[in-house]
């Protein structure tokens, strides 16, 4: 059953995939690009990789969605020219599959347990999480402590895109002077959308703490809930205008969030590093080992929640801030 | 079971040449930054595939009575990265088309030549 | 070893990272300039002591959180990796200390603090590539460098920056993602991401066509990251476009950190374990060596602007240390290697020259600079003194890695005489297009205009202390070719 629900999932995403490319209304790839994500989503699903799948939807389906559409609206919607090269692209890229084919052709068989991936290091995951860092979701520990470096990085490259796009649009544009225009009133004379944004937004943001803090046990951890809350904050500006958003979390505070999250990651590996630990060693922040480790995971995926939140409401109002 | 696996890996590359052939050949810059969100995650689906394990389960310890079989955690951490690489570098181009379209009212990449040309 | 210097691998990378996040709290404009360049100057301290350590005895490694590889994060620093982080940090330092009077003209106050943060990040993400010893690790601080190095680079004031920014994103995004294509076919077939367990375990495969997939892609991915022609085109507009000081540090390491990776990654998981490899890998880069010489030097000669001009140049130089690598010798990988340094040394001098000409000159283009000879003598000498280092004149730099790279050339016998003339006919083009800059420069037709402007004098001092490295570094070259050799002999350890 799985089976087939699998293959009916991967023929729509390749059916959606050509139809993205070929529209020319961008409006509507970008909407096709939502529903793509949610399908990858649930594959991903049903290939057990649960905070993946969480990850590509709050991601793929909602943050990228809100940036091309913010794009959108400061560019055009409409693609003008096709594409140019066809023959020479398609060949560069037949070939480019082609090896991938070659690649996968016949093995290593799909869901075997006894491929070579099964057979090493994640093995000893599954093993050692129990005695060393005593959390239920593997893909957490793995996260945030095995592999806490990469988390680090990827941490750091959230940040650098946030300030990236922070300065691409502080450019200030010779004789373009910005007009105090009227607050935007966002949806606030629309009845249904406010009246069902209000409801929403609290059970979006409880939803969103939700997959902050149970991330140890269950699928989630500080992207998903970064996403999700900047996701409700979003919204709130939709309806209400952008300015009242910005008086509930101003940029001085957002660009707290954003340096902080990543100040408060560091200081954690400061921290293994100065109690007589390597860097990221969470094992000397308590007296207990295990306990130390998940003090550890704790604090960095706080940073982790806190740098992605700050990042995604920055860009979205620096996006929105260029629409005059 | 078997030509799951394979159909698995023929929509990663039939994936992967649509967004890249969108990446190559198409003239809109956000087109080809749609482009290039479908060819990451076309390695996306690659990475979670191979970790699949038969008759496994999410990687998260549940009640004692459970069957210890756990799909692959490692390709699963490895993709969160990634995912969140992909749409770093995506609000960073769009920011960069968002520029292009203020200096030289257009997102056509063959309009901008023409226009850096004169 | 002693406390701290057990650590020093970690602090290398988590120091100008953590500093990036606090400087874009910093509020007076002032400030986030010293302290980019103090942290700099630390990161550089570092490297320093980790070079120390390394030509001191054995390599040195490091465990992240403490996890034993290859199931944590694991760094390693050698002495090819030290080579690369002194001209990282060292390259960086010496454009910021210089760079406070570029960048003030170019990038209006108040967006300071996020071009220095990204900075800071462009360093550490570089060192982080250098350090670690994990193939999926190398991809995450790649992304941070190359989104660190688009930042960057669309700070130019020239709108024909961001098109060109665009471009360097979309193929950089691509060559990326090869690589982590390459990474997971590995993977798939050894279950390992570190780099040393790779090796181990690829030996045990039996089916190598995963493998050979991925060392294609691989290969390719990182190409287009290093500008390996013909996979240059993002090069020539993004390095002109660029702020001056961010050509400066950039032309310096950039590219040459993904060269890095592409050897390391060759040398230590491919070579021994595919068969004939080790052929192909010289089959295929040596022709692409030689065309990417003479066409980015042929195209440099007839350039009309003076920063593409020299990032054409770069593309041929990117082909030299191509060329070292590929004779697949010792000889042949010291002088590939010790170019990475050499090269460094002469092109940072140079574009920080240019930087400097930029505040006077209206644009750097041949009818522009005109009589910038008599206005900046000092600047202009040590442009000239650069300059020759870079055609390779006997007594700087850049001769000993042409020297070198002649000698093991030759070893080969009469084809390695064809490799000799091509070494030779570029460096006679590099003397043409270095000459044309001169002689525009010192007898072109002044504009009646020319603004007198001095040029500041930290950025003076920094020029000459670029240059005179050059010829510190031809007349006594042993740190360089030391570390280069060490470093040759590791890689071709793991060549059957």
């Amino acid at each position: 059953m799985t089976a087939v629900f699998g293959i009916f999932l991967l023929t729509l995403l390749v059916i959606t995939a050509v139809a993205i490319v070929r529209t020319r209304n961008l409006f509507v790839a970008t909407m096709l690009m939502g529903i793509a994500s949610l399908l990858i989503a649930a594959n991903f699903f049903v290939l057990d990789a649960a905070d993946v799948a969480l990850t590509e939807a709050a991601v793929g389906a909602g943050i990228s969605t809100v940036l091309f559409l913010s794009a959108l609206a400061l560019t055009s919607d409409e693609e003008k020219a096709g594409s140019s090269r066809r023959i020479l692209s398609f060949l560069v890229v037949a070939a480019a599959a082609l090896v991938v084919i070659y690649a996968t052709f016949d093995k290593p068989k799909f869901g075997d347990p006894e491929a070579p991936v099964q057979a090493h290091v994640a093995p000893w995951y599954i093993e050692k999480t129990p005695e060393f860092i005593d959390i239920p979701n593997i893909v957490t520990a793995v996260l945030g402590s095995y592999r806490a470096y990469d988390t680090l990085g990827e941490v750091f490259v959230v940040f650098t895109a946030g300030i990236g796009v922070m300065f691409l649009l502080s450019y200030r544009r010779a004789g373009h002077t910005p007009t105090s225009r009227a607050p935007d009133p966002g949806l606030r004379h629309h009845l249904i959308p406010r009246v069902l944004g209000r409801f929403l937004i609290p059970f979006i943001l409880l939803f969103g703490l939700y997959v902050q803090f149970h991330g140890e046990y269950g699928p989630g951890g500080g992207f998903q809930a970064g996403a999700i809350i900047a996701a409700a904050v979003i919204l709130y500006a939709l309806l209400e205008g952008e300015e009242r958003a910005l008086q509930v979390l101003s940029r001085r505070v957002l660009m707290g969030l954003v340096a902080g999250g990543a100040i408060l990651y560091s200081a954690v590996g400061f921290a293994g590093l100065l109690l007589g630990g390597n860097f990221l060693d969470y094992s000397v922040l308590a007296s207990d080992p295990v306990k130390g480790q998940q003090y550890g995971i704790i604090l960095i995926e706080a940073g982790v929640g806190m740098t992605v939140t700050g990042v995604l409401l920055s860009i979205f109002h620096a996006f929105a801030a260029r629409e005059q | 079971m078997e030509f799951l696996g394979l159909y698995h890996y023929w929509v990663f590359a039939v994936l992967l040449m649509i967004g890249f052939y969108a990446v190559v050949a198409k003239l809109n810059l956000i087109k080809k930054l749609i482009g290039l969100s479908l060819f990451q995650a076309a390695v996306f689906l690659l990475y979670i595939t191979m970790g699949k394990v038969d008759g496994g389960t999410a990687p998260i310890f549940q009640t004692a009575s459970q069957t210890n079989v756990f799909s692959n955690p490692l390709p699963q951490v490895l993709i969160l990265t990634a995912i969140v690489v992909g749409i770093s570098t995506l609000a960073l181009g769009l920011g960069i088309v968002v520029r292009i379209k203020e200096e030289y009212d257009t997102i056509e990449e063959h309009e901008i030549q023409e226009i850096d040309r004169r | 070893m002693t406390g701290l210097d057990q650590h020093l691998p970690a602090l290398q990378v988590a120091v100008p990272m953590v500093a990036s996040a606090f400087v874009v709290l910093l509020n007076p404009k002032g400030l986030a300039w010293a302290a980019t360049t103090a942290v700099s100057a630390m990161s550089f301290a570092i490297a320093i002591q980790l070079t120390m350590l390394v030509t001191a005895g054995t390599p040195l490694t490091y465990a992240m959180g403490s996890w034993p590889a290859p199931f944590g994060i694991a760094l390693e620093v050698d002495s090819l990796s030290a080579l690369l982080l002194l001209v990282i940090t060292g390259a960086s330092t010496i454009a910021l200390i210089g760079a406070r009077a570029s960048i003030d003209a170019q990038i209006a106050a108040d967006r300071q603090i996020y071009f220095y943060s990204a900075w800071l990040l462009a360093v550490a993400g570089l060192a982080g590539i250098v350090v670690s010893a994990d193939a999926f690790n190398i991809f995450v601080f790649m992304e941070i460098s190359s989104l660190a190095s688009y930042v960057l680079i669309a700070g130019g004031p020239d709108r024909r920056a961001l098109p060109a920014v665009f471009k360097y994103l979309i193929m950089g995004t691509i060559g990326a993602t090869f690589y982590l294509i390459g990474v997971g076919l590995i993977y798939m077939m050894t279950g390992t991401l570190n780099l040393a367990d790779m090796e181990l375990r690829i030996a045990g495969v039996s089916d190598q066509r995963p493998i050979l997939a991925a060392a294609g892609f691989i290969t390719v991915g990182l190409a287009l990251k290093a500008a390996v022609f013909p996979l240059h085109i993002w090069l020539p507009n993004a390095y002109t476009y660029a702020p001056h000081m961010v050509t400066a540090f950039l032309a310096a390491c950039a590219t040459k950190v993904s060269l890095y990776v592409l050897l390391r990654f060759d040398f230590f998981v491919f070579q021994q374990n595919l068969d004939g490899h080790t052929f192909q890998f010289a089959a295929y880069l040596m022709p692409l060596a030689i065309l990417g010489i003479l066409v980015g030097s042929a195209v440099a000669m007839f350039e009309g602007n003076l920063k593409r001009l020299l990032a054409f140049s770069s593309v041929a130089q990117i082909g030299y240390i191509m060329l070292g690598a590929s004779l697949l010798s010792a000889a042949g990988l010291t002088a590939g290697i010790v170019h990475i340094f050499n090269h460094a040394l002469a092109k940072g001098a140079l574009f920080l020259a240019l930087g400097a000409f930029a505040l006077a000159c209206t644009s750097l283009r041949f009818e522009t600079i005109g009589g910038i000879a008599r206005a900046m003598p000092w600047t202009f000498g040590a442009f000239v003194l650069a300059g020759l280092s870079l055609i390779g004149v006997p007594g700087t730099a850049g001769f000993i890695s042409k020297w070198h790279l002649i000698g093991a050339a030759m070893e080969l016998g009469p084809p390695g005489l064809a490799l000799v003339a091509v070494i030779l006919i570029s460096s006679l083009m590099a003397v043409v297009y270095i000459w044309r800059i001169v002689e525009a420069a010192c007898f072109g037709a002044a504009p009646a205009d020319f603004p007198d402007v001095r040029v500041p004098p930290l950025l003076v001092t920094m020029i000459w202390v670029a240059a005179i490295t050059n010829i510190v570094f031809g007349l006594v070259p042993d740190l360089p070719l030391e570390l280069s050799r060490d470093a040759a002999a590791s890689l071709l350890g793991h060549v059957k």
